[in-house]
C-alpha cells in the first residue's frame, strides 16, 4: 500500500503549477495534456513541435529523475489488459468530448477559475469516486 | 524551435511533478478516489499545490499582454455548460475510476512499466480518434484568438 507523504505531494503540485506557468508564459497556451495529445491526431504542421516536445518531455521526466538517482514511484497497475483497453478508450473519448482532464480542467481550468472547468472537474470526479466504490466495494475483486 | 523548447522543459516539469507526487502511479490515484478503503489524500495535495502555483502564476503571466515566443495567449474561450462536457467528463471519470490513469500520468508511467501502460496508451489514442472520426465530433475546444475557419 503506498504511504500518505504530503510534503512530496505538496511539491510535485506546486512543479505541476510552475509546468502549466511556463507554458502559458512561453507559448501561450493551456497545458491540458488531453488537449496537447489530441492534437497530435490533428493534421497541422506547425503546431507538432511544440505538442511532441511536451510528451517526450512527460515521458522523458522520470526517467532522467532515475538517472539523476531519485526514486521514481513503482506503477501498480490493473493486470488485466481488457480493462486497460476499456479504461483508455474511455479516457480518451472522454476528454475530448469534454474538453479536458485532470490538467487542462482541474488544474488550469480551476486556476483561472473558470466554471466550465469547476462543472466539468466535479463530474468527472464525482464519477471516478462511484465507480472505485462500485468495484471496489459492490463487485470486489478489482485491484 | 524556441516553442518547442520551452514546450519540452514545460513537459519535464510536469512529468517530475508526476514522479515526485507518485501520480504517476494509479494505486496512489485509487487511494485517493476509493473513500470507503484506506483513504489516500496525496491527490488532493498535489491537486491544491497545483492550482494554487498556477492561479498565482497566470495572473503574473496574463499582465505581460502577450507570451513570450507566440502572437497571444490561445486560452478557451466557451462558456457554457452544455451536454458535450459534462457528458465528456463522465465518460472520462468512469475510465479513470476503473484504471487509476487520466493521460498525464499515464504518458509520464510510459517508461516506467512493462506491457500494461502502453496498452492503456494505445487504447487512449484510439478512444481520441474515435471522438475525431465521429460526424459531430473532432472539433477543437472553442478558442479566444487566433480564430481559424474550419
Amino acid at each position: 500500500m503506498p504511504s500518505f507523504i504530503p510534503l512530496s505531494a505538496l511539491i510535485g503540485g506546486v512543479l505541476i503549477g510552475l509546468s502549466a506557468t511556463l507554458l502559458l508564459w512561453t507559448t501561450g497556451r493551456i497545458a491540458g495534456i488531453s488537449g496537447i495529445v489530441g492534437g497530435l491526431l490533428r493534421p497541422a504542421a506547425a503546431e507538432l513541435p511544440w505538442r511532441v516536445a511536451f510528451v517526450i518531455g512527460l515521458i522523458a521526466a522520470p526517467l532522467l529523475y532515475r538517472v539523476a538517482g531519485g526514486t521514481t514511484p513503482d506503477i501498480a497497475v490493473t493486470p488485466s489488459l481488457a480493462l486497460a483497453i476499456l479504461g483508455g478508450l474511455l479516457v480518451g473519448y472522454g476528454t475530448q468530448l469534454g474538453s479536458g482532464c485532470t490538467s487542462g480542467h482541474g488544474v488550469c481550468g480551476l486556476a483561472r477559475v473558470s466554471p466550465r472547468s469547476l462543472a466539468a472537474t466535479a463530474t468527472f470526479l464525482a464519477v471516478a469516486l462511484v465507480t472505485v466504490f462500485v468495484t471496489r466495494h459492490v463487485l470486489g475483486g478489482a485491484p | 524551435m524556441k516553442q518547442a523548447l520551452a514546450s519540452l522543459a514545460a513537459g519535464l516539469l510536469f512529468g517530475l511533478g508526476l514522479t515526485v507526487s507518485q501520480m504517476a502511479n494509479p494505486a496512489k490515484v485509487l487511494g485517493f478516489l476509493d473513500l470507503g478503503g484506506d483513504w489516500d489524500p496525496s491527490l488532493a495535495f498535489v491537486l491544491a499545490g497545483a492550482v494554487a502555483t498556477a492561479a498565482l502564476g497566470f495572473r503574473l503571466v496574463q499582465r505581460a499582454g502577450r507570451p513570450l515566443l507566440a502572437p497571444a495567449f490561445r486560452l478557451p474561450a466557451a462558456t457554457r455548460i452544455d451536454r458535450p462536457l459534462l457528458l465528456g467528463a463522465a465518460v472520462f471519470g468512469l475510465g479513470w475510476g476503473l484504471v487509476g490513469f487520466c493521460p498525464g500520468p499515464a504518458l509520464t508511467a510510459l517508461g516506467l512499466d512493462g506491457l500494461t501502460v502502453p496498452v492503456f496508451v494505445l487504447a487512449m489514442f484510439a478512444g481520441m480518434l474515435l471522438h475525431r472520426l465521429q460526424p459531430s465530433g473532432g472539433k477543437p475546444g472553442q478558442m479566444a484568438t487566433p480564430a481559424r475557419s474550419r
